[in-house]
């Protein structure tokens, strides 16, 4: 994928993060990522994805 | 529970009778088995005890059936039990039959399932039937029944296990006295009198879902399919569960909030508004009577052995497990069952007591798995945190678009337990490519005008396919099959093949060519007695 597509996605995904408001901000990411990973049709590096973006993020609460 | 100006037992469409204490004998002779608590779990044990000749008392402290419709669901494998104790009729006329469930999400259906069936299955997946007529079946079998002696209004008060016996302390109206028995079945409920007798405690953990289970009366038109109703209007964020029972009686299962307490959410204005709710959401403005309802919460606890000495536990004694599987009664009728065969078999010298060291195994095994699945459900039904219920949403909501996150909505229903770990079930034969792997439950066949089922006796049972060239033990009943007919196409079965089913259906073991010694050996592994059956 080249800069220019990703940052469309990015783009896509902010909008549509706003527009969804954020009360169901997280059940709107949950469903993309399910859906993405039923189109990807490959568990072991979904697997590997959630673990990756799990990195890089502290608890803050 | 009931609505106010009626009894507990005052229902609009069921008479509840009452049991007399019993005259008793001055001397009580040893009881081959004495049955704590006669509800449906009871009976089934001492009406399978019955069939197979032994005598048993059955003991109950109530004076009438357990109020309320309770359990509503029973499965194929239950009416397989019970077609097996002759008495499948009654609920097959009473009861409604069903195949299919749908699930809505915000008043969308995003799935709908047909659990398997088809022309070779004597029984539906699933039969919806009050747990009262349920009792009542029952109860007309056992009292008919030469070989039960119930006794009703009789609580049981002690326990004093001595090698070789046990003695219980009854205590009704005209006093108290002591009952030996040889073998104890303790099914006196969820909250076992028995149990407690032991020094033993339910294990495990109690989940935070509650849900008011509620009865209505109404005329309501729509099929026997199972509802669960996913964030609905009435209920946001919540789950409700509808099915149909006869007599225009539908069951209303409804998940209360966090901040709802069970003692506001059961007063009869707060069941009404929440019944109002639902009903408004499916459509139903015709009005409705409330006949009854009560709370349970999605526990997962067993006992760690079904056994304690001479004392067998069955049913909710032993385990109490979350209704979304509906394995309640109909794991503690396998129960019952189970146990009712091979205590029968011990007692009648047909088999050692090392066959009840599989009691526990199969029926605990049972429960356990009952366990990895309801979690599943009940962590949909009612995600305990937030990760789990941005999930669930999650889920859902991509189902209104893809049919196959529907499926993660798909509560996981009862199928019988295999019971591919006891010991007594012998290894499976690897040349099997079909058919009912050792301890799974037999797959029905349509056979002529019947059923496989139908021509399986009471006791073991070797289906042969083709002549097997040795004499087969006196003890075991011999079903001849050819082998290019449709029970041994779905069996796997070649000429020589066999397969042996235990009295509870389930298969004991199987080979794809039998001899005399495998056949012996796999007796061996059920304990059953070489003098019977050599």
């Amino acid at each position: 994928m080249i800069q220019a597509e990703l940052e469309r996605v990015y783009e896509a995904m902010a909008e549509a993060i706003d527009a969804i408001g954020p009360k169901q901000g997280d059940v709107f990411l949950a469903k993309l990522a399910l859906a993405l990973a039923e189109d990807l049709g490959h568990t072991e590096r979904v697997l590997e994805v959630i673990a990756e973006c799990r990195g890089g993020l502290v608890r803050r609460d | 529970m009931r609505p106010r100006g009626r009894g507990e037992l005052d229902s609009l469409y069921f008479d509840y009778p009452h049991f007399d204490p019993p005259r008793r004998p001055e001397v009580e002779p040893q009881a081959p088995v004495a049955v704590v608590g006669a509800g449906p779990v009871g009976m089934v044990a001492a009406l399978t005890l019955a069939l197979h000749g032994v005598r048993s008392v059955l003991l109950d402290a109530k004076d009438t059936f357990n109020d309320g419709s309770r359990a509503i669901c029973m499965s194929r494998s239950s009416y397989h039990f019970l077609d097996q104790l002759g008495i499948a009729a009654p609920f097959l006329e009473k009861s409604l039959g069903w195949t299919k469930a749908r699930s809505f999400y915000r008043g969308r259906q995003i799935l709908e399932f047909d659990m398997p069936d088809s022309a070779d299955e004597k029984f539906r997946p699933m039969y919806n039937l009050q747990q009262q007529y349920i009792e009542a079946f029952l109860w007309k079998a056992v009292a008919s029944a030469p070989l039960i002696e119930t006794r009703w209004q009789s609580k049981v008060t002690g326990l004093d296990q001595r090698p070789g016996d046990a003695v219980l302390t009854v205590e009704d109206p005209s006093g108290s006295y002591a009952l030996p028995a040889c073998w104890v079945i303790a099914a006196d409920g969820a909250r076992s009198a028995v149990r407690g007798m032991c020094g033993l405690r339910l294990k495990g953990e109690n989940h935070e879902g509650r849900y008011v289970i509620a009865d209505v009366k109404m005329a309501h038109d729509y099929p026997t399919i199972r509802r669960a109703l996913f964030d609905p209007v009435c209920r946001p964020g919540g789950t409700v569960l509808i099915h149909r029972q006869p007599d225009d009686i539908w069951r209303i299962d409804y998940q209360l909030r966090e901040d709802e307490t069970t003692e506001e959410a059961t007063r009869e204005e707060n069941v009404r508004a929440s019944v109002e709710g639902v009903l408004a959401e499916i459509g139903h403005g015709d009005g409705y009577d409330l006949e009854w309802w009560s709370v349970y919460s999605a526990n997962t606890l067993l006992l760690d052995d079904y056994r304690h000495e001479r004392v067998f536990f069955a049913g909710d004694s032993a385990h109490i497990v979350p209704i979304f599987g509906v394995r309640g009664l109909n794991n503690g009728i396998a129960d019952g069952h189970n146990i009712g065969w091979k205590l029968a078999a011990v007692l009648n010298g047909k088999a050692g007591e090392s066959l009840l060291d599989s009691y526990t195994p199969e029926r605990r095994g049972a429960t356990l798995d009952v366990f990895a699945n309801a979690s599943k459900s009940t962590r949909f039904m009612t995600p305990p945190s937030h990760g789990w219920r941005v999930m669930r949403d999650a889920a859902l909501s991509l189902a209104l678009s893809r049919e196959s996150a529907g499926q993660l909505a798909n509560p996981r229903q009862m199928t019988p337990h295999t019971y591919a770990d006891s010991p007594a079930t012998t290894p499976d034969d690897p040349g099997f490519d079909a058919g009912p792997i050792p301890g799974a439950m037999i797959r029905d066949v349509a056979l002529g005008d019947g059923f496989l089922s139908d021509q399986l006796g009471k006791r073991l049972t070797l289906l042969a396919f083709d002549q097997p060239d040795f004499d087969v033990p006196p003890g075991l009943s011999v079903l001849r099959l050819p082998a290019n007919g449709p029970v041994a196409r779905a069996y796997g079965a070649v000429q020589e093949s066999a397969y042996l089913v235990r009295p509870d259906l389930h298969v004991a073991a199987r080979w794809r060519s039998v001899t005399e010694e495998k056949l012996l050996q796999a007796l061996g592994r059920m304990a059953i007695c070489e003098e019977e059956t050599a």
